[in-house]
């Protein structure tokens, strides 16, 4: 294992502390438990929007904090779930009186904790609403399995919702701008080598030189196939056509095109997968109206990339234009 | 003999020594068909939790285990700490200021600590998960109460009900859980919660083994 470390059991805490020296200005840092807030929360008589997850993903969520977006993040140890206490004192820390959102992603770790975070703020006199984010087509949904992964509609999502807070918007109207970014959204993964978890030392699985896994998650979870690898045009219209088919996207619909790198892959070729997509969209009357070009939803130093499409109508477009403040996503400003 | 308080905190005791013991163990059964992190996991959280036990050795049964659950809570993440917490939480909610515990105590606790791990897991028996260990062993308890067994003999059949259950998980696909994603490919291992949660089971039953 190469990384830049001191201490595989100091990763999180060192990064957090580099957080602080390096953004003082937008988020403050709470240690144990861990959670990121904006330096200004709480915003009186505004929608707090939490996110959490294991460590790992940056900037997802700490990235993201901020004004327009998150008002706290809660980090985990890399790819495990943070514990209840830290998204209770977050939900304590931001709550402006106007209660507060907790956007989970899809797993079984993430669901219970929040799920115990929430009736414990709640015990605690504040309203929280939670909306899970499940927009993995790779994993099969149904009743016998844990059910689609949050993948990358929760960055859009985040996103949205904070855009939707800053309006003043109620918390069910906020949370309902989450549920329909989610309902309204698809993604799809692939790898083209392994990542290392710091305190595993080694790689989470093999994968030959010459192959690649379709539908990976963003763990390193497998996929839907392992085959050799393909052209760039090959591979996109693998995420695509199932993304494209499972809403079903119509021709004429607008959509948001998220091309996201997994932590590994150089932007020149996240721009040439964004070639192709735009090609295939245009070929089924798809309109790309807003695109978002990057690495924001990682998985270490996993090279491969995501795509994810999200179907837009006139208030989520304006939702996404909004002015945005945080270490990892900025505009408008 | 009932269960004495001090007989309690030996079992904390003896099963965070089991969990470090195992905890490779459970890591590799939790590589195979899950995220590699269950034996970390619960050997972080039980050993945060040893370091709690001075401080409540004093006080009720029922006070010990709730700070062992809320300590599991805190300090063990993913969905162990969840469900192991909230099992031992619910164990304590049902033996306020108790000093000691007879078999009716104790299989009372474990009910009502089992439907704590069912309603937040919303695992059924079947899933692979560690209610296939926990469901049989709770049974087996009844079963050899309504016998007039001794507690010790009670608790010895509750363990290997729950070895049975840990077993059968082996042919199981999962239902839940990160295993879940898996489908048909999860079987053919055993879970790695049913695992720990015999474990659990068989600590208690032989550090209570001179209790009657």
């Amino acid at each position: 294992m190469k990384k830049l470390i001191n201490k595989p059991e100091d990763v999180v805490t060192d990064e957090l502390n580099g957080i602080v020296a390096a953004h003082s200005d937008l988020v403050r840092v709470h240690f144990d438990p861990n959670f990121i807030a904006r330096a200004d929360a709480p915003v009186k008589g505004k929608v707090g929007v939490i996110s959490g997850g294991g460590s790992g993903h940056e900037p997802m969520h700490g990235g993201f904090v901020g004004m327009g977006m998150l008002d706290a993040a809660c980090p985990g140890a890399v790819f495990t779930s943070p514990t209840p206490d830290q998204m209770l004192e977050a939900t304590k820390a931001v709550n402006g009186g106007a209660g507060v959102l907790h956007i989970v992603k899809n797993y079984t770790g993430d669901i219970m904790n929040f799920e115990m975070a929430a009736d414990l703020a709640r015990a605690e006199g504040i309203e929280v609403e939670a909306v899970v984010t499940n927009d993995d087509v790779a994993v099969k949904d149904s009743l016998y399995t844990a059910g689609r992964r949050g993948v990358g509609v929760t960055v859009l999502a985040e996103k949205m919702c904070g855009a939707a807070a800053e309006q003043k918007r109620s918390l069910k109207e906020v949370a309902d701008v989450c549920r329909k970014v989610n309902g309204q959204g698809r993604s799809m993964g692939m790898a083209l080598t392994s990542c290392t978890v710091p305190h595993a030392g080694k790689p989470t699985f093999d994968l030959p030189e010459d192959e690649m896994e379709i539908g990976v998650g963003i763990h390193g979870e497998p996929g839907r196939k392992r085959m050799k690898l393909q052209t760039a045009a090959e591979i996109t219209e693998m995420l695509a056509g199932p993304i494209l088919d499972d809403l079903p996207f119509k021709s004429g619909d607008s959509v948001l095109a998220f091309v996201n790198g997994m932590g590994g892959t150089p932007l020149i070729e996240l721009y040439v997968v964004y070639n192709e997509l735009a090609k295939i969209c245009a070929g089924r009357g798809v309109k790309i109206a807003r695109n978002l070009i990057g690495s924001y939803i990682t998985s270490l130093e996993m090279a491969g990339c995501s795509i994810t499409l999200v179907k837009m109508d006139d208030d989520l477009l304006r939702l996404w234009d909004a002015p945005v403040k945080t270490p990892g996503l900025r505009w408008g400003v | 003999m009932p269960i004495s308080r001090d007989a309690v905190l030996d079992w904390i005791k003896a099963y965070a020594d089991a969990i470090a013991a195992n905890k490779d163990y459970l890591t590799q059964l939790d590589s195979d068909i899950g995220d590699a992190d269950h034996g970390v996991n619960m050997h972080r959280g039980f050993q945060a939790a040893l370091t709690k036990l001075p401080g409540v050795a004093d006080k009720d049964i029922g006070t010990i285990l709730k700070t062992v659950g809320m300590t599991l809570v805190s300090t063990v993440g993913g969905a162990g700490g969840p469900l192991y917490g909230t099992l031992f939480m619910q164990m304590g909610a049902a033996t306020p200021s108790k000093q000691e515990l007879t078999l009716a105590d104790w299989a009372t606790a474990l009910e009502a600590g089992i439907n704590g791990v069912i309603m937040r897991g919303k695992a059924q028996l079947g899933d692979k998960t560690m209610v296939d260990a926990l469901t049989p062993a709770l049974a087996a308890i009844k079963e050899a109460t309504a016998n007039s067994a001794s507690l010790s003999g009670a608790l010895q059949q509750s363990a290997q009900a729950a070895e049975q259950g840990m077993k059968d998980t082996i042919p199981l696909v999962a239902r839940k859980g990160r295993a879940s994603y898996l489908g048909e490919r999860s079987a053919g291992h055993q879970d790695p919660g049913a695992t720990s949660s015999h474990l659990l089971l068989k600590t208690a039953a032989d550090t209570w083994a001179g209790a009657s």
